[in-house]
Order: C-alpha cells, then sequence, then structure tokens
C-alpha cells in the first residue's frame, strides 16, 4: 500500500517535470508569461510528491515493511530506530530518493524566493532544475525504484550496511553531503537560464549563482569535514583521508567552487574573468554528476562503492547530456560572455586571486586526473594499476601550500593597482606571525620542508586575515567613536561577505594546521598486552585492565577497557576501543576509543583479542592537532554563514567603463565601508 | 551563436565519454595475479581434520604439494568467520566426492582463524568430503598472493596453476576447469565417463 502510493505519486512527478520543463520556452516565447505560474506550480508540486515519496519509504523503514523492496534491502527489526530511519540514505535506491527529494526542496526555495523577479532567467533557471530533476524521477520509477513490492514479504531484513550502522555521524554527514552537493545544481542553472535567456552579460545571475554557491559551499565543505571525522572515528586506522575515490569526487566540486567564490568577486569588482567564472560554476555542477557516476556506476573500485545495476548507463546518459548541452551553450556564446577587463597592476588583489584560480585548478585536474588514472591505463595500455596516496600528496601539497601562503597575500593588498612600495608596506606587518610560526615549528622539531613551509604560511595568512579585522575596526573607532564590540559587529555587518570570507580563511588555517601537525607527527605502536602490562607511545601510557564482551540486539560487542596513565603514574582517564560484530557480516567493524585535547588525541583501537580473554592486541596512536581540523571545520561554517547574509546588493557597482580601470584609485578598508554604505 | 566553437568543444567532450563506456567494460574489483601458468608456490601443510575417500588424509599428517605430482590439486581457502565460504562449502564438497575416482586432490587451507573455530564449522556445516589443513602464519596465503577468502587455486598435474578464482566458487566453474586440466594433461583420457 504504502509502496503504490509512494510509487505512483513519483510516477506524476516524472509527468509534472516533463511538463514544466517543456512549457518553460513555449510560455516564453509565446510571451504568455500567465503559463509561466504552471512551471513554477510544476516545481511546487514536485516538491509536494517527491516528499510523499520521502515520507512513505521512512514510514516503511520505521514499520518494518518488507513488502517494499528498499526495506527488504536494508531494513531489520533489531536495528536501533534512528539508524533504521538513516538507513534512507544507505544504500543506491534510497540515496537517489534523498538526493531527488533535497532537490525537488531546492527548486521549490528557487522559486518561492525568485520568481517574482521580471526577465526570463528564472523561468529558464527552474526550467534546468526541473530538468535534472525529472532524470531523478525517472531513476526512482525505473532502474533505482525503491518501492518495488517483494512477495513473499520476508519476515526480517538483514539491516543497514554495517559500516553505516556504527556511528552517529552517518546521520550528520550524508545530508550534509546532498544539501551541499546537489545546491550546485541551483547555480548551475542561474548559469545556464543566463545563456539561454542571454542575460549573461547582466549581473543579475551572478548575484544569484554566487549566494547559491556560498550556500552549497558551506554544506559541502561541512560535509567533507564531517566524512573526514565519521572515517578517523569508525575505520580504526587512524586517517582522515585516504584519496580514495569517492572523497575525491567529492573534493574535485569543492575545489572549483571555491575557485567560483574568489573568480566572482574579480568579475564583480573588475569586470574581468566573467567566462571563466561562468565556466567554474558549470564545471562545478559537471564534477558533481562525474562523482555521483564514479560512486554509483562500479567503473572504479573504491569502499564507498554502491551496489550497481544499470543506473550507471543512465548516468553515463546525463553526463553526455549535460556535457553536450553546456559545451554547446558556453562554447557558442563565449564571444559575448566574455569581458573586456585587463588586468590593473602585478600588484593588486585580482592579481593573488588569478593565481588562487589557477592553483585551485591545477589541484582539481591533478585529482581528477589520478582518479581517473587506473580507468585511463587499463584502457590504453591494457594494464591494472591503482593510484594512491603517495601520488596525490606528492602532487597537491606544493600547491596547497602555496594557496596557504596566498591566503595572507590577497586580503592585504588592494584591488586595481597599486605602487611596490606601497605593497610591500602592506605585505610586511603579516610576517610577524610567519616568523612566530616558523620559530614554534623549529622548536616542536618540524623536519619535512613542507610542513615547515605550511606552518610559516599558516602563520602569515593568519595574522593578514585578523590584520583585516584589527585595521578595519580601528578605522571605526576613529571615525564613529565606537567601542571595539561595536565597530565589529558593524565592521562585519557593513561587508558580510569580505569578513565571513575572512573567517573562513582562518577556518582553513585551523585545517590546515591539524592536517600538517597530524601527519608530521604522528607516532603509533601496537603491542599484546596481559592484563596490568602498559604501552608507551611518545609520552602517553595505557594499561589494559581486561577484555568484556557484551551481547546486543543486532551485534556482538567485545571490548578491551584501559587506564590511562598520567605522568605520576595515577589513573586520568579509561579508554574502551571496541569490535562490533553484526549478525550480517563477516567482517567486525572496529571502534576505536579517542580521548581528545587541544593538543591532540591518544587513538587507541583494538586490533586482536584472545576468545577467553587472556590478551588483547592494541594499537596506540598519538595525534597532534587533530581536533583543530573538526574545530576549523566549524569555524568555516560560520565564516559561509556570515557571508551568506549579505545585505542583498553586491557589494560594489562594476564599474561600467573598463578603460578607466588601471587608474581607479586603491581601496582601502574605510573606503569600503563608505562605499558598502551607499548601496 | 557560434555553431562552429559549439562542435569543436562537443567533440573535445567524446573521448571523455568513450572512457567512461569503456569503464563498463571492466571489472575493478579483479585483481590479476600472476599465479597462472606459473610453477605453484610449494607448501608444507599440517592437516586439522581428515576427510573421505581418496582425498582422505591423517590428522596431524602434513601434505606437500611435491608430493601430489600427477595430480590436480584443488587448494581452496577459507575461514570460519568467512560468510561466502558458507555459500560454496556444499559446491566443493560435492567436487571432491565426484572427482574421488579421479587423479585429484582436494585442500581446504584454513585461514587466518584458531583450529577450533574451523573445526566447529565444518561440524556445523555436516562435514568437509576433504582434508582442512592450517597454514601457520599464513605463510602459504602470502606465498599465493591471496587478496581475501574465499579462494581458490587449480594446480594442474605438472604443478602449474591453472585457474584462480576469486568468491565463491560454483560446482559449473570447478567441472569445467578440473575436465579441461584433466584432458589437457591426459592424466584422465574421458572425464564424460565419470559425468552421471
Amino acid at each position: 500500500m504504502t509502496g503504490t502510493i509512494a510509487h505512483s505519486a513519483l510516477l506524476v512527478s516524472v509527468g509534472v517535470l516533463a511538463l514544466g520543463v517543456i512549457l518553460t520556452p513555449v510560455a516564453v516565447r509565446s510571451g504568455r508569461r500567465e503559463w509561466l505560474q504552471l512551471v513554477y506550480g510544476a516545481a511546487y508540486t514536485n516538491f509536494l510528491l517527491v516528499t510523499i515519496a520521502t515520507v512513505a519509504m521512512v514510514y516503511a523503514l520505521v514499520t518494518h515493511d518488507f513488502s517494499v523492496s528498499y526495506v527488504a534491502a536494508v531494513g531489520s527489526r533489531s536495528t536501533p530506530l534512528l539508524f533504521t530511519i538513516i538507513s534512507l540514505w544507505g544504500a543506491l535506491e534510497g540515496s537517489i530518493l534523498f538526493w531527488a527529494w533535497v532537490l525537488a526542496m531546492y527548486a521549490a526555495a528557487v522559486v518561492w524566493l525568485h520568481s517574482r523577479k521580471p526577465g526570463n532567467l528564472i523561468p529558464y533557471a527552474t526550467m534546468t532544475i526541473l530538468a535534472v530533476a525529472a532524470f531523478f524521477a525517472i531513476l526512482l520509477v525505473g532502474p533505482a525504484d525503491p518501492f518495488r513490492p517483494v512477495f513473499p514479504v520476508p519476515a526480517d531484513g538483514p539491516g543497514p550496511n554495517t559500516l553505516l550502522q556504527n556511528h552517529i555521524l552517518m546521520a550528520v554527514h550524508p545530508p550534509l553531503l546532498y544539501l551541499g552537493y546537489v545546491g550546485m545544481t541551483v547555480p548551475f542553472a542561474f548559469a545556464i537560464g543566463a545563456i539561454v535567456s542571454n542575460e549573461a552579460t547582466s549581473n543579475e545571475w551572478t548575484l544569484l549563482s554566487r549566494r547559491w554557491m556560498l550556500a552549497s559551499w558551506g554544506f559541502l565543505t561541512a560535509a567533507i569535514i564531517a566524512g573526514m571525522w565519521w572515517s578517523y572515528e569508525v575505520l580504526g586506522w587512524g586517517g582522515y583521508w585516504a584519496w580514495d575515490p569517492v572523497e575525491n569526487a567529492s573534493f574535485l566540486p569543492w575545489l572549483t567552487a571555491t575557485a567560483y567564490l574568489h573568480s566572482v568577486m574579480v568579475q564583480e569588482r573588475r569586470n574581468m574573468l566573467r567566462l571563466w567564472t561562468l565556466n567554474l560554476c558549470v564545471a562545478t555542477f559537471v564534477l558533481t554528476i562525474l562523482g555521483t557516476f564514479l560512486t554509483r556506476s562500479g567503473i572504479l573500485s573504491s569502499v564507498h562503492a554502491f551496489t550497481t545495476g544499470s543506473i550507471g548507463y543512465y548516468f553515463l546518459g546525463l553526463i553526455a547530456v549535460v556535457l553536450a548541452a553546456t559545451l554547446v551553450l558556453v562554447a557558442g556564446h563565449s564571444d559575448r560572455i566574455r569581458t573586456p577587463g585587463k588586468l590593473g597592476g602585478a600588484a593588486s588583489r585580482e592579481t593573488v586571486f588569478l593565481l588562487n584560480n589557477l592553483f585551485l585548478t591545477a589541484v582539481m585536474l591533478t585529482v581528477l586526473i589520478g582518479t581517473l588514472y587506473p580507468l585511463i591505463a587499463e584502457a590504453i595500455r591494457g594494464v591494472k594499476v591503482s593510484v594512491g596516496e603517495p601520488f596525490f600528496n606528492r602532487m597537491t601539497i606544493p600547491a596547497m601550500v602555496a594557496l596557504i601562503f596566498l591566503m595572507g597575500v590577497g586580503p592585504s593588498l588592494p584591488w586595481g593597482s597599486t605602487t611596490w612600495a606601497d605593497a610591500r608596506k602592506r605585505l610586511a606587518p603579516p610576517l610577524a606571525g610567519a616568523l612566530i610560526m616558523a620559530v614554534i615549528a623549529i622548536a616542536v622539531g618540524t623536519r619535512s620542508i613542507y610542513a615547515l613551509l605550511a606552518f610559516t604560511f599558516v602563520g602569515y595568512a593568519a595574522m593578514g586575515n585578523l590584520r583585516e579585522y584589527w585595521v578595519g575596526m580601528r578605522a571605526r573607532r576613529r571615525a564613529h567613536g565606537e567601542s571595539w564590540p561595536t565597530a565589529l559587529t558593524r565592521l562585519v555587518r557593513g561587508n558580510r561577505r569580505r569578513y565571513g570570507g575572512y573567517v573562513a580563511h582562518i577556518g582553513i588555517l585551523f585545517v590546515a594546521v591539524g592536517v600538517t601537525a597530524s601527519s608530521a607527527f604522528r607516532t603509533e605502536r601496537e603491542a599484546t598486552l596481559l592484563p596490568g602490562e602498559t604501552l608507551t607511545v611518545s609520552g602517553k601510557t595505557v594499561r589494559l585492565k581486561g577484555v568484556w564482551g557484551r551481547e546486543e540486539p543486532q551485534r556482538s560487542v567485545i571490548g578491551a577497557t584501559l587506564d590511562v596513565l598520567g605522568k605520576d603514574g595515577a589513573v586520568t582517564g579509561t579508554l574502551e576501543p571496541r569490535m562490533n560484530f553484526y549478525r550480517v557480516s563477516d567482517q567486525p567493524v572496529p571502534t576505536p576509543d579517542v580521548k581528545s585535547s587541544i593538543k591532540g588525541d591518544l587513538y587507541v583501537n583494538l586490533m586482536a583479542f584472545e576468545a577467553n580473554g587472556a590478551n588483547a592486541t592494541i594499537k596506540v596512536i598519538v595525534e597532534p592537532l587533530v581536533p583543530w581540523i573538526w574545530f576549523g571545520g566549524l569555524v568555516i561554517v560560520i565564516g559561509s554563514i556570515i557571508g551568506m547574509f549579505h545585505s542583498g546588493r553586491r557589494a560594489v557597482p562594476v564599474r561600467k567603463a573598463p578603460a578607466s580601470a588601471p587608474s581607479d584609485p586603491p581601496e582601502t578598508a574605510p573606503e569600503d565601508e563608505i562605499v558598502e554604505a551607499l548601496t | 551563436m557560434n555553431w562552429k566553437r559549439s562542435i569543436i568543444a562537443l567533440l573535445a567532450s567524446a573521448p571523455v565519454l568513450a572512457l567512461f563506456a569503456f569503464g563498463f567494460t571492466r571489472n575493478p574489483a579483479e585483481i590479476p595475479s600472476p599465479l597462472p601458468g606459473r610453477p605453484a608456490p610449494p607448501f608444507t601443510l599440517a592437516v586439522l581434520t581428515a576427510g573421505e575417500g581418496s582425498h582422505a588424509r591423517t590428522p596431524g599428517d602434513t601434505i606437500r604439494l611435491s608430493e601430489l605430482a600427477g595430480k590436480v590439486v584443488v587448494v581452496n581457502f577459507w575461514a570460519s568467520w568467512c560468510l561466502p565460504c558458507r555459500t560454496e562449502h556444499n559446491a566443493l564438497s560435492e567436487a571432491a566426492r565426484y572427482y574421488s575416482d579421479k587423479p585429484t586432490q582436494f585442500i581446504g587451507v584454513l585461514y587466518n582463524d584458531s583450529p577450533s573455530a574451523g573445526v566447529r564449522w565444518i561440524g556445523e556445516l555436516g562435514g568437509m568430503s576433504y582434508p582442512a589443513v592450517t597454514d601457520v602464519e599464513s605463510r602459504t596465503a602470502i606465498d599465493y598472493g591471496l587478496y581475501g577468502v574465499p579462494e581458490t587455486f587449480i594446480i594442474d598435474p605438472a604443478g602449474r596453476v591453472a585457474h584462480k578464482h576469486l568468491g565463491p566458487i560454483t560446482g559449473d566453474v570447478l567441472r569445467r576447469v578440473i575436465d579441461s586440466v584433466l584432458v589437457s594433461s591426459g592424466v584422465a583420457d574421458s572425464v564424460v565417463a565419470g559425468a552421471g
């Protein structure tokens, strides 16, 4: 019954979406704009229909309705309620349903917020989103139908993938990822809408697309960090990034989206890079689809790979259509989209933004080639190869270290051009931060040149970004006699996007410090301990207290209890790494236990145990500053929230006459404020 | 609209799509092994449970690969904690019985498991028609480049690896490979006689 209702809702939604897509050009071309209300109605109706299907799925999961194929595949009576609900996105069909629902929500939100705008941008952007939504709706009534009837109805199911029911972060990471990943469809839709409606040269679409991009970017960043955290807490290897194809798939659009968020500022301020910015916007969406294709087609081997069916062919079709349509549109209109703006001077913020885009794109291409190389090698040379960490680290770390440096340089330099003497004056103060960090890094024994450079540049960039706050606040205090807190709030309110961006920079720096320190100073040891025996790793001592077992409804748990000993031998805490044996799987799921502090983590994993509890093999990893990565993720999210809710208008009117650009006076922070106040 | 440029851009995407389409023809989970066609790594393994008929061995004795020259040797790696091993168990036991009148030797190598758990598992599944052996420190598994369990190697009478199978094996695959090795090596003139 539930299945029939949901399936019918999805069937109707395919029709509604098709109608919306076909009706848009008809309505626009024939001038019957009242018909557009039907298109917008289609977006709302689709949201309603997919919501019915999604709620039906959650209901079927919670009530253990095994007559629904998806529930029969991932449900189990013994799985706790929370993990039953979140198994909605734990396997292929459910994840496609969830994807369709998030996209339907975005489509409805775009119509709700923007449909009253004049012009043809919004109709065509809506059409683009509805077309992508139609693809997912077709998957849901065809090859990825989660509501197929099962007969005879099984009494119980196997439960979700054991790795996915082992940690609470599985309730957080996938929804964030979908919000970010699927959200990239919206800026893309504005780009396509702008080209089709001939409005690519207006700034309306940039204004809309960059806000949606910033929101999606914030979600995607949070999702990637949450995914790293999950992998750290669950997989038991003490790492958080392995350059797995699916991790790369989430990183690729993040890189182009980051590049976009910077290049769009150059476009607005300097009337340059419009075609490039549009390309980044389109590329970001194409990379999300590519990532989904790689995860769900089974053409690359990955720990994340979903079980596959014919769905890969559908995604290949989608990639072909998206690539063909966007390439034809963008290349065909490139002459009109291109901007005449010229670079002001070498020492300017836009130069740094260009370098930033260059490095981000280079990292993206490197990761893309590395990810696809096994396929390329097999196609050309017929050999099986795997591309792993050494390639990715070696190829991307130099560019990423350079990006940290640029994060300090960019905010310190003015737009337009400046003299070298002025540039030197602006770039000098953050050197103090670089010096402090370099001294600390050497004092704690940093040996790798890249780690040393990373720490130094983090110091430089931190000082550079914080100094922007300080300079702005000092100017406000002088001009308006405000107190420090008032100056800070008004400064940020005056230019949310800019100061939100600096907060995001600080967040990235926390992540950079955490990643560098935990990679450079990680120490680990493994030993088989009898109860009462101790193991010491870089000053941290643990003592095995005992091995125990416990039966739970869906799993059996074997755990080891370890005392953490302080310097004087007193017990300062306990750790309980466990192994969870789920009924449906032959492999135990490790559950390491972590003791975190601001200085770093003591990470303990149970590797093996004697059945009679006589001993346990324990791996102890000491990883400095890992929590800084999670904290940095939070700071980045705060930064993007600050930036998202800016006053609504672009920061500065775009200069209409590019010829005057080179002679623009260098801007300073207080001047920015004035311009801000005027708009 | 500049159609010339559009078409050039469109053509540029063709190789990428062709590459992905090619991807569907390949299985990334398939791991190439250099072993087929090469001499099988020698082993000496202690017998854990006896097995039946011509395959039977005395528990506690050892089996050496070198003593099995002239026979088709089927080496199956398994473990009690391995679910797919349960799936293939019947196919292997039945095949061993079916070929007991031919020059063959089936061996089940217990991988990364305690002998007691292995014996219990065999009892649970209603016996094993060929000897189970233990692999101390997984030396043989390492020599054979084991990627996971179950994996099955079929060694021809000259001591070369004739076939490697990843994952649970089926009766069809066993018969097809063993029959062809028996015939091509000439140790059995006809395999049809045994088929019933």
